[in-house]
């Protein structure tokens, strides 16, 4: 097989694990500190995408418009908490299950109904057009690249707050002990929000960076919040640590998995078996992997609460 | 001389830095009731939870009538003759006060993969609990879902619940935990009933309750054992009167 | 058991019993379709209903199974087996191995993990599914209405429709009986305090299991009957939206107590066959944006509406409704 297009592969699943990163890191914040579990999370991801598409249009900037974009899907994230999140951190994880559920049935009809049913392409700007040569002989696209830097950049961020300043300190003492925040005399409902804004945040960035590859939907961020869901298995709830980590994995696995299992499945059967079974066992590999990870340790790689 | 019920050999248990149990040896003599008294903290809910196999220990053996049993799950303990109540009441709230402890007895009836008959008409769970209740004074309270006895009440539930497995040795974390004076006295009426037939750990906060029943008092400070003893040994031992008992009136404690 | 709870799930039963000749009296044959389907959907709820409302276990992928239990019967048909004393085996045995291997997997775990694993394992079999070119990839594939010797014919209306219901009131009964047995009080026990069960001597993983996969097989047979009530198999059964509208549909009727399933089945797909047509009278082109009424719907159902349909009822019935846990002996 060609060590180019693997190279390049191998490429793409890091941009793919990046992105699931942005994604899973909101989502483990507030699993971790909140012990909720927030099914629309992948809504923000769609809301996030729709207002950067709609502000780059209104700007006539790429740039501009992800400038206004970052603040609003930060606000979007900031009401959704006061209004809906908010009052279910003390149910069960059933009612969280269910009432985050109603909120997606809820995210996807607004959005038909502003957007309109069908899907929005955003285009990029010149300048993250082209292709650079990242080897000799292999090209691949700036804009790719952008994303991965903009991923690297948002976990060094990330670890560099949850390690180093008071609000990590917080998050920290949040996820292995809320009482304990909660009697430090921390405001926690105003922490809480700002965490869960600032995960929208994550996921909208996701959303934005995804516009200009695939196309902006209804729906579009809840296949991606179940990949989020195995990231945060494997790499243990609460644990940003964990979800980078089990974020590019993932993102590697799935992505070469579906280029390498075909061809390494016809040096062990004929070429018909293997184009079948293929794709269909790349397309299960990181469930497997899950299983797998989960059989030897059942609170993920590196899981924030003990005990 | 037989063997003990529990012969805990070097038990070490450490949460981060903090050391639960610190190289606890200690036998626990067929039939006795043993009191592990000692301040908050000093590990002796941990150590409940070593011995019924919900925690495992760092280091160290339990071995129960002779048998390492250190590697052995909670409910595979409780198969053997160990059994415990909890600090904090945990009864079935929902079921009557009948069905929780039917429910202990079917415990060790057998395996429970039996999907057709109705358990509330199956006497052979129903009698031997309702004979529980009425030994431990709860049988009019039989048909009462258990969410409504009192809480004195649902203490008592909670040691019929551990009767119910049959166990030899009982392991009992603070059966007087929120109890008045009237609730405690019953309760102590009602272990003082099981003495012989029973052995029994006990850990209790309530002094008067300790020095009334127990044979033994082992006094755990920071994981320690620092003295082992009958009750008149440990009132008279300073090391205890300085650690724990402190120079309050602890050390008037009554004779019952 | 609660009495009223037995007459509650007798005159449901009965109501359902009385539609195929209602629909013909009154010559509306859409209807006996329309409630076939219904109890195909309460018989996947009632079957969720033992591991979420008896033994606390929120699995968020149960419509797998139904998916198993479809594709089992769609992919024999694909290749002319349309036997179905063959096909019906064939899914109740695949989808029980699956939800035993599944099962025990996620029971490792507990709170927010087991329901993020049930669903990616479920979303995992749904992939596959999409992947099987073979057998129609994403589009899905027709599947024949399954034979059974002549003794009942499936393409018969009627006949489907009381199959069906023999299979809800079967699922009902025997489920009844298994809640009360000693296996049920050791579910129903795990779900309030597992650690003072296994004090007590129950090794719990291991009825949490069973119990698992007996809701997995019956499920498999709810979408056994899908495949048939459809004549289609699509990955599209499987997907996760799926699980939660079985879900909904539980917690709609009320949690716990076996008819209330039922009844959340039968509410929610009428709400979404008649609330688009409800919110089209009140505004032209409303009737397509009826996930915008049913999403604030089920918010405030999980919010207020403690028991669901089934508290509704017994309450007024009687005395204040019962989750169905209580027992008076």
């Amino acid at each position: 097989m060609d060590p180019l297009l693997l190279l390049e592969q191998a490429f793409n699943g890091l941009q793919f694990g990046i992105m699931l990163f942005l994604i899973a890191a909101g989502l483990t914040l507030v699993f971790g500190i909140m012990d909720m579990v927030n099914l629309a999370h992948g809504s923000l991801v769609m809301i996030g995408a729709y207002l950067a598409t709609t502000l780059i249009a209104w700007t006539g900037s790429f740039l501009g418009g992800l400038a206004l974009a970052i603040p609003a899907t930060f606000a979007v994230g900031a009401l959704v908490e006061v209004v809906a999140l908010r009052t279910l951190y003390r149910r069960n994880h059933l009612d969280q299950v269910l009432a985050t559920f109603g909120l997606i049935l809820f995210f996807n009809e607004i959005v038909r109904i502003v957007w309109g049913p069908v899907s929005l392409y955003s285009g990029l700007p010149d300048y993250l057009m082209g292709h650079v040569e990242i080897f000799p002989d292999a090209p691949y696209p700036v804009f790719r690249l952008v994303i991965i830097a903009v991923g690297l950049s948002v976990a060094a961020a990330l670890y560099l707050i949850v390690a180093h300043t008071r609000l990590g300190m917080l998050i920290r003492a949040g996820a292995s002990n809320n009482e304990m925040v909660g009697a430090l005399g921390v405001n926690i409902k105003s922490l809480f929000t700002f965490v869960f804004a600032l995960g929208a945040v994550f996921a909208g960035l996701a959303g934005m960076m995804l516009g200009p590859l695939t196309s902006v939907e209804p729906g579009m961020g809840e296949p991606l919040l179940i990949l989020a869901f195995v990231v945060i298995i494997i790499g243990g709830i609460g644990s940003i640590r964990g979800a980078f980590i089990a974020a590019i994995v993932v993102g590697l696995v799935d992505t070469v998995g579906r280029v390498m299992l075909p061809v390494l499945l016809r040096a062990f059967v004929d070429d018909a078996a293997a184009d079948t079974a293929g794709p269909a066992l790349a397309s299960m590999l990181i469930y497997i992997l899950m299983a797998g990870i989960l059989v030897v340790r059942p609170q993920g790689l590196f899981p924030a609460r003990t005990g | 001389m037989t063997e003990p019920a529990l012969k805990i050999e070097g038990l070490v248990k450490n949460f981060g830095s903090l050391v639960a149990t610190d190289d606890l040896h200690l036998d626990i003599e067929a039939g006795e009731i043993h009191a592990v008294i000692g301040p908050n903290g000093a590990g002796k809910t941990t150590l409940i939870a070593q011995l019924s196999g919900e925690l495992r220990p760092d280091q160290g053996r339990i071995q129960f009538a002779g048998r390492d049993i250190t590697g052995l799950s909670m409910p595979a303990r409780s198969a053997l003759g160990l059994a415990r109540s909890f600090q904090i009441t945990s009864i079935f709230p929902d079921f009557s006060t009948l069905d929780n402890v039917a429910l202990a007895v079917q415990a060790h009836a057998g395996h429970s993969f039996r999907f057709w008959q109705p358990a509330g008409k199956d006497q052979s769970l129903r009698r031997p609990a309702l004979d529980i209740l009425e030994n431990i004074g709860l049988a009019a309270r039989a048909a009462e879902p258990a969410a409504n006895l009192s809480h004195g009440e649902q203490r008592q539930l909670e040691i019929a619940m551990a009767l119910a497995t049959e166990p030899s040795v009982l392991l009992l974390d603070e059966p007087m935990a929120g109890m008045g004076r009237d609730e405690s006295g019953r309760m102590v009426e009602l272990l003082r009933g099981l003495k012989g037939g029973h052995t029994i750990v006990l850990i209790e906060h309530d002094m008067d309750a300790v020095f009334a029943l127990a044979d033994r008092i082992t006094v755990l400070v920071y994981g320690r054992a620092i003295a082992t003893g009958t009750p008149e040994d440990i009132r008279a031992n300073d090391e205890v009167r300085a650690a724990y008992l402190g120079t309050e009136a602890a050390i008037e404690v009554p004779h019952a | 058991m609660d009495r009223r709870q037995i007459w509650l799930s007798l005159a449901t039963l009965a109501l359902f019993a009385v539609v195929p000749p209602l629909t013909v009296i009154f010559d509306q044959p859409f209807y006996m379709d329309m409630v076939a389907r219904i109890m195909v959907f309460a018989i996947a709820a009632v079957s969720l209903d033992l591991i979420l409302g008896h033994g606390g276990m929120v699995s968020f992928g149960h419509a797998v199974y139904m998916g198993i239990g479809a594709y089992a019967v769609g992919i024999l048909s694909y290749y002319g087996i349309d036997n179905g004393f063959l096909q019906i085996p064939l899914a109740l045995a695949a989808s029980a191995l699956i939800g035993l291997i599944f099962g025990a997997m996620s029971l490792r775990t507990s709170g927010v993990y087991f329901i993020m694993i049930t669903l990616a394992f479920a979303q995992m079999l749904y992939f596959l599914a999409i992947s099987l070119e073979e057998f129609g990839g994403d589009d899905g594939m027709s599947s024949m209405r399954s034979e059974f010797a002549g003794l009942i014919d499936l393409n018969d209306a009627m006949h489907f429709y009381y199959l069906v219901f023999a299979v809800l009131a079967g699922v009902l009964f025997c489920l009844h009986r298994l809640v009360l047995s000693r296996f049920g009080m050791v579910i129903r026990a795990s779900r309030t305090n597992e650690r003072r069960m296994q004090a007590m001597g129950f090794p719990t993983y291991r009825y949490k299991l069973a119990a698992f996969t007996i809701a997995g097989t019956i499920c498999g047979l709810a979408g056994a009957l899908f495949a048939n009530l459809n004549e289609f198999v699509s990955p599209d059964v499987m997907h996760w939206t799926h699980s939660g509208e079985i879900m909904i549909m539980v917690i709609m009727g009320g949690m716990g107590t076996l008819i209330g399933p039922v009844l959340g089945a039968t509410a929610f797909l009428l709400l979404e066959e008649y609330l688009p047509q409800w919110m089209e009278m009140a505004m032209t082109d409303a009737g397509e944006h009826w996930a915008i009424i049913m999403g604030p719907i089920l918010i405030a159902i999980v919010l207020f509406g403690r028991g669901g349909i089934h508290a509704l009822l017994a309450a007024s019935l009687g005395r204040n409704g019962n989750n169905g846990s209580k027992r008076d002996d």
